[in-house]
């Protein structure tokens, strides 16, 4: 597989929430509005990106009994540092993100490419592969937050278009599941074509 | 590369090695965003103080000082002080009656109790309609009122108070608060 | 009083799946049929409650006491792992008839984020170490009674002509969705 394929392939065919439904946590909870996606997307990115490279690096020189412990330890410290990070830097997506930062640590998608590309390819690789599934998430992550911002309050990236308060349940929790779902339905209809 | 035998001797040095350099980083992060995550939080409150009394030249996080509100627990109040002299007190109240339990508000009197103004800091309320508890058309009406005259009631109670339409819960849960802070105030011997 | 209200709260009012989001995998992922998320939500009530109470005197004895808070993360992670594992092994030699019955759930908890989610809630909401375990416990049984009735659901839904592209996991988050709409009118029942 050449290094393109590589990255785009986490847009489309092997998108993470929308294809292999991963991650749904924080995909239902943080986007009530399109900037909050994209602040959970980049959280997500970060710890993709980095995790996916120091453990291609790491490896070699893991034993396989342990394999799984040393990753999580990997995972675990960018997520912390991410996570200091927005909380020195930007401590109102930090509120509003909240609990969800440190829980990108048990988030399907990072265990699983660790485990499934970056441990078996080379840095290169798994850097272009924690990018193309980091932004395919947080691509997903923002189409999800502007559909339910729009209807939920008329607005996209905070900017109002409608005038009014919108259809309210789609910033609450049972529009975000709706949203989600219908969105996969449609996914699933476009890939059959 | 050849993976290393999963030896006790390789899982154990392998293993304490990455927590090692982990902790290690983390340490080093930690150190170099503890200021900021400290600058972060005192700013915002001050920023809440300063929407809820007038312009003041002291520190009033240096001089805050706690008073009981007699049902066994007690508020943060934030002196705001201009040359010295007492313009205001800031109250970091609270209640635990809104539509989804804690509200969190920081208020605003006068010497003589009179209310300044009212901010919002935290809440859970139904969006769109508990929420427009922090917008000035329901806040606004409780500017320089004072509660000796002004009972800090909504009108379905027999009070002054216009409640959020579809949100009474929220409206009196505010109202509560509120009322929390004064009280505490007049209690504190606070003119 | 205090613990019937932390009950109604995270079982009914905040339930854990369909208001908070947590463990979204788990409960998508296993109810296709009301056994096995049965045993799920026995496995993951016995994980939870025990991690609650573990990661909750890490918190307070460890991290706490050598003033490391930020490795919460990291801590929390491990230490929940390492339990998973452990009550795999125990379980297998003390009382292989409960192991058949949850064992192939325990290697899944690992990553289910309800359980590192609740035990860091617990910290953030200064619960002493019972209101944990209550509040954990309740989470718990908030969950699998999410799981339960959306297993009941999808097992009819077998039965139903559904269109082709929202077969499967479309259908069941619509499903959950209107689920979340029915939970939401115990909002507002404690005061």
């Amino acid at each position: 597989m050449n290094e393109i394929q590589n990255l785009t392939k986490g847009f489309f065919r092997e998108n993470p929430l929308l294809v292999l439904v991963l991650g749904c946590c924080p995909a239902l909870a943080t986007t009530s509005s399109a900037f909050n996606g994209l602040g959970m997307g980049a959280a997500t990115t970060f710890v993709l990106l980095g995790s996916n490279v120091v453990i291609s690096l790491l490896a070699g020189i893991i034993p396989d009994k342990v394999r799984i412990p040393a990753f999580i330890v990997v995972i675990a410290s960018f997520v912390t540092i991410i996570d200091l990070v927005m909380q020195a830097f930007s401590p109102e997506l930090y509120e509003t993100l909240g609990i969800f930062i440190p829980l990108i640590v048990v988030n399907c998608i990072v265990l699983g490419r660790a485990e499934a590309f970056a441990s078996k390819n080379r840095v290169f690789s798994a850097f272009i592969d924690g990018l193309g599934m980091g932004l395919g998430f947080t691509m997903a992550l923002v189409i999800l937050g502007s559909i339910r911002e729009l209807l939920g309050s008329g607005a996209l990236f905070g900017l109002k278009f409608i005038k009014g308060d919108g259809i309210l349940v789609f910033i609450l929790a049972p529009g975000a599941f709706i949203a989600l779902g219908y969105l996969i339905a449609l996914i699933n209809r476009l890939k059959r074509t | 590369m050849a993976k290393r035998e999963s030896t006790l001797k390789n899982m154990v040095l392998s293993l304490s090695l990455i927590a090692m350099v982990a902790s290690a980083c983390l340490g080093f992060v930690y150190s170099v965003t503890a200021k900021p995550i400290e600058m972060a939080g005192l700013n915002k409150k001050l920023e809440a103080i300063r929407q809820v009394v007038p312009e003041f030249n002291n520190d009033p996080n240096a001089e805050m000082f706690r008073l009981p509100t007699g049902e066994g627990d007690s508020l943060d109040i934030y002196p705001a002080k201009r040359d010295g002299e007492i313009i205001g007190y800031a109250v970091n109240t609270y209640t635990n009656n809104g539509f989804s339990g804690y509200i969190g508000l920081m208020a605003g009197f006068k010497p003589d109790g009179t209310i300044i103004n009212i901010s919002v800091l935290s809440h859970k309320e139904t969006p769109g309609l508990g929420t427009k508890m922090s917008d000035p058309q329901f806040s606004d009406q409780f500017k320089d009122k004072n509660p000796v005259s002004f009972s800090l009631k909504v009108k379905r109670d027999g009070g002054p108070v216009d409640a959020i339409t579809a949100a009474t819960i929220s409206s009196r849960a505010f109202c509560d608060a509120v009322e929390r802070a004064y009280n505490t105030l007049q209690k504190g011997g606070l003119k | 009083m205090e613990y019937i209200l932390i009950i109604i709260s995270a079982v009914f009012i905040n339930n854990i799946v369909l208001s908070q989001f947590l463990g979204i995998c788990p409960f998508l992922g296993v109810s296709n049929k009301v056994n096995t998320a049965i045993g799920m939500s026995g496995a993951v009530t016995f994980v939870l409650v025990l991690a609650t109470i573990v990661t909750y005197l890490i918190q307070t004895y460890v991290l706490e006491k050598l003033g490391i808070g930020f490795m919460q993360t990291i801590t929390f992670i491990l230490v929940i792992a390492a339990l998973v594992q452990m009550v795999e092994i125990i379980l297998k030699k003390i009382s292989p008839p409960l192991y058949q019955a949850l064992g192939i759930f325990l290697p899944l908890i690992t990553t289910n984020c309800a359980v590192l989610g609740v035990a860091i809630l617990v910290i953030k909401k200064d619960y002493n170490l019972l209101e944990g375990v209550v509040y954990g416990a309740s989470n718990a049984i908030g969950f699998g009674l999410a799981l339960i009735i959306l297993a009941g659901i999808r097992e009819q839904l077998d039965l139903a002509d559904v269109p082709k592209g929202m077969k499967g996991v479309p259908v069941s988050l619509i499903t959950a969705g209107i689920l979340a709409l029915a939970f939401m009118g115990f909002t507002g029942i404690v005061k």
